[in-house]
């Protein structure tokens, strides 16, 4: 005899709940099967469009294959793709492009989205008027913002250099933001920074408003000094935040395409030619299939390595 | 019953054949895909002759020259039926013919009394052939061009501006004949304030995504006798490429990007080219010849005038342009689009084609008396077509193409290095290409 007052098993709840002819089938599934029944579209999905993909680039990796000849016959060449990347100046070149945005992007991402944080976290008169208009960029299409850009870089017409002709007297039309050599790579950082410190700031200011206000109440009865605060309780506090926000841009940026595709194209030469400009040209526009997924591959590794020591870093940080 | 049956059936079947042409009808359609430019406009009221004769609907697909090349080789190399005819890239012809992506012409050609003889040789050669030199036909010479220069006539009749560049130079303020007289009048008008602005001497390409400086270059350098390899013996390059004369010639551009262009111009091709001329901030612009008619008329006759390439050291040869017309091998529609070639071909339709913007390849069009004075740039294209070259054609055009924009750019434009070492290093590149197809 069924004990009613025991609380019905998940299939037999769905089973209530379906038509006859589906409650009987479904009471021959157990849950575990009717679990795998819910995800299993979902799993599908990621195996079709993730792991599908991961495996076949694999795969062309350690082949001469090239998309723009299907006729032509598929040869294994083993590392040989890997050797080529690992041996190529030019890639050398676009990473170290690559290090030198990343670099400066989180750093000055880092220390100005802290400071807007810190600032915002002080709730002055207006601040989430001021909170939202901060936010703005981050919220514009990268496409967008570099087309933005480009025209704010005119050396004949943009704002940005009237601006700077206004401030410090050098002529607007002297120099070229987008076209030199050594203030392209500072031209598409500032515009980084422009659009995605808000981000920063918004992982900083969670990290800000978790600290608990008893703590710094216990501070000012220890009669510890704002600066001391700051030190000892805000930053130690607010590190695991902080880093996560470094994770996320680093991550980001590393695998940052668009915003340097329409404001560079990775010039003037290739001087601001990061590597995931350089995987684009072999992929889609030199067509050295092979080549380019075991570039990917290299790419992949690169940051998921990278990634999880950090992430590991980050868990000792958050454990203390 | 048998009867209601019958009576029925006899119905239906009048029902289909009434509905059957209009369905047929609406289902001849073919899709043109080409680059989104002022000939293409032409093409657009051009087509409506073939739609009238022939009830077929053209449709087409137009895309801006910095992405043409990425947009049409994906869907060919992915055998996409979007285009049925497609004007392609003078350069894309032996990877289209390699990988089948094109139908062969030849017999029908024969079959219908298209001859090639009926077209400029330079342009068969150009537009059609693969191998070169070989009576292998995958396209129909449609577009012709030519890489010339403009210059503002207006300013270079002022007679106060006359004057002075007699007195500085000791010659006529006149269109250049050599680089060298090109040069010198770029660095006259270069921050020269007219009717209250700042103007620049001249516009030439330094664009670095897809071709714009390798188009701009090898322009200049072919009159320095720049050869892409040894005649005698095909694919060597070393000594040809990077020659001495070869390297002054680079250096002779980069001279001319350095002294004489407008500050902000180090990503610019064809259209960064024409605003620079249209809003009167360069005095000589290089372009296409295809821009000339609708230029013409946007900038005026009294303001615009134009001139031919002009002489090197080692000669006068100017960068070939322009398109063939080809019928796509995946197209479901490769009768009707076959007809459309047959049609274009038409005398009558090429010297309508020529009358609305384009430029005719047909002998028909280009040995007429009337020609050379039929726009005010007739007799410069002439001359120009006369003197073209081309960039490889090779299946591996991209690959090619590619090394050179970035090896020029990093030389022209970001002042990386020598010409000697761009070039050396450009020639490292290409046998490396050239290796992996297994041609060196």
């Amino acid at each position: 005899m069924r004990d009613n007052s025991a609380p019905l098993s998940f299939v037999d709840r769905a089973a209530k709940a379906a038509p006859e002819a589906v409650a009987r089938r479904v009471r021959g599934l157990s849950d575990r099967a009717i679990a795998w029944l819910f995800i299993s579209p979902t799993v599908l999905l990621l195996l079709a469009i993730n792991i599908f993909p991961l495996a076949w680039t694999i795969r062309l990796s350690f082949t001469n294959y090239r998309a723009n000849r299907p006729n032509a016959r598929l040869l294994a060449v083993g590392i040989a793709n890997y050797v080529s990347v690992l041996t190529d100046p030019d890639v050398w070149a676009a990473m170290q492009v690559t290090a030198h945005f990343l670099f400066w992007t989180i750093l000055i991402q880092t220390l100005i989205g802290f400071g807007l944080a810190w600032l915002v976290d002080r709730r002055f008169r207006g601040h989430g008027f001021w909170t939202t208009v901060i936010l703005i960029p981050m919220m514009l299409s990268p496409a967008v913002v570099g087309n933005f850009w480009t025209f704010l870089y005119q050396p004949q017409i943009g704002l940005w250099n009237y601006s700077l002709e206004f401030l410090t007297g050098v002529p607007a039309s002297s120099f070229s933001m987008i076209g030199s050599v050594k203030l392209a790579p500072w031209a598409i950082i500032i515009v980084d920074t422009w659009m995605w410190t808000p981000y920063a700031m918004l992982i900083c200011l969670a990290g800000l408003r978790s600290i608990p206000d008893y703590i710094y109440e216990a501070a000012e009865v220890d009669r510890a000094s704002k600066w001391r605060q700051f030190w000892t309780i805000t930053v130690p506090m607010a590190l695991p935040f902080i880093m996560l926000a470094v994770l996320f841009r680093g991550i980001e940026n590393f695998k940052m395409f668009d915003m340097v595709n329409l404001l560079t194209n990775g010039g003037p030469g290739s001087t601001t030619e990061v590597a995931s400009i350089t995987l684009k040209r072999e992929a889609f526009e030199k067509w050295r299939t092979g080549y380019s997924s075991a570039f990917a591959i290299i790419l992949f590794v690169t940051v998921f390595g990278l990634a999880n020591i950090y992430v590991r870093a980050l868990n000792r940080v958050k454990s203390r | 019953m048998e009867t209601l049956m019958a009576r029925v059936s006899a119905l239906a079947a009048v029902a289909m054949l009434a509905v059957a042409p209009s369905a047929q009808a609406q289902s001849k359609q073919l899709t043109l895909c080409w680059a989104a430019w002022d000939p293409a406009n032409a093409l657009v009221e051009l087509s409506k002759d073939f739609t009238a004769k022939t009830g077929t609907q053209m449709k087409f697909e137009f895309v801006p020259w910095t992405s043409f090349a990425d947009r049409f080789l994906n869907e060919l190399n992915s055998k996409g039926k979007l285009c049925d005819l497609l004007i392609g890239d003078s350069q894309w012809i032996g990877g289209a013919a390699e990988n089948g992506h094109y139908v062969k012409l030849n017999e029908f050609f024969d079959k219908n009394g298209i001859k090639m003889s009926d077209f400029m040789p330079a342009r068969v050669l150009g537009y059609s052939e693969w191998p070169k030199n070989s009576p292998n036909y995958w396209a129909l010479p449609a577009m012709g061009d030519a890489v010339g220069w403009t210059y503002r006539k207006d300013w270079f009749a002022r007679p106060e501006i006359k004057a002075e560049f007699k007195k500085k130079y000791k010659r006529d303020l006149a269109p250049p004949k050599t680089y060298a007289e090109l040069k010198e009048i770029a660095q006259f008008f270069q921050n020269r304030t007219i009717d209250g602005k700042k103007v620049y001497g001249a516009y030439i390409y330094t664009e670095r995504g897809s071709e714009g400086i390798t188009m701009g270059v090898t322009n200049v350098l072919y009159d320095w006798g720049f050869e892409y390899e040894d005649p005698k013996k095909p694919y060597h390059m070393k000594g040809f490429v990077n020659s001495p004369d070869a390297v002054k010639g680079l250096e002779f551009y980069k001279s001319l990007y350095d002294c004489c262009t407008a500050p902000g111009m180090t990503n610019a091709y064809m259209s960064e080219g024409l605003d620079a001329f249209k809003s009167g901030q360069v005095a000589m612009q290089m372009n296409f010849f295809a821009f000339w008619p609708g230029l013409y008329k946007e900038v005026g006759a009294d303001k615009i005038g134009f001139f031919t390439n002009p002489a090197g050291p080692k000669g006068r040869f100017s960068q070939l342009g322009g398109q063939g017309i080809s019928v796509v091998s995946y197209s479901p529609n490769r009768d009707a689009a076959l007809e459309y070639i047959k049609w274009f071909a038409q005398p009558d339709v090429q010297k309508k084609w020529w009358a609305l913007g384009g430029y005719s390849c047909h002998k028909a069009v280009l040995n007429d008396p009337g020609f050379p004075k039929s726009t005010p740039f007739a007799q410069d294209f002439l001359v120009s077509m006369g003197i073209v070259k081309d960039f490889w054609a090779e299946p591996s055009y991209a690959q090619l193409l590619l090394a050179m924009q970035k090896r020029v750019h990093d030389y022209v434009v970001a002042g990386k290095g020598t010409a000697k070492e761009a070039l050396d290093s450009l020639v490292t590149d290409w046998e490396k290409v050239f290796k992996d197809d297994g041609k060196m």
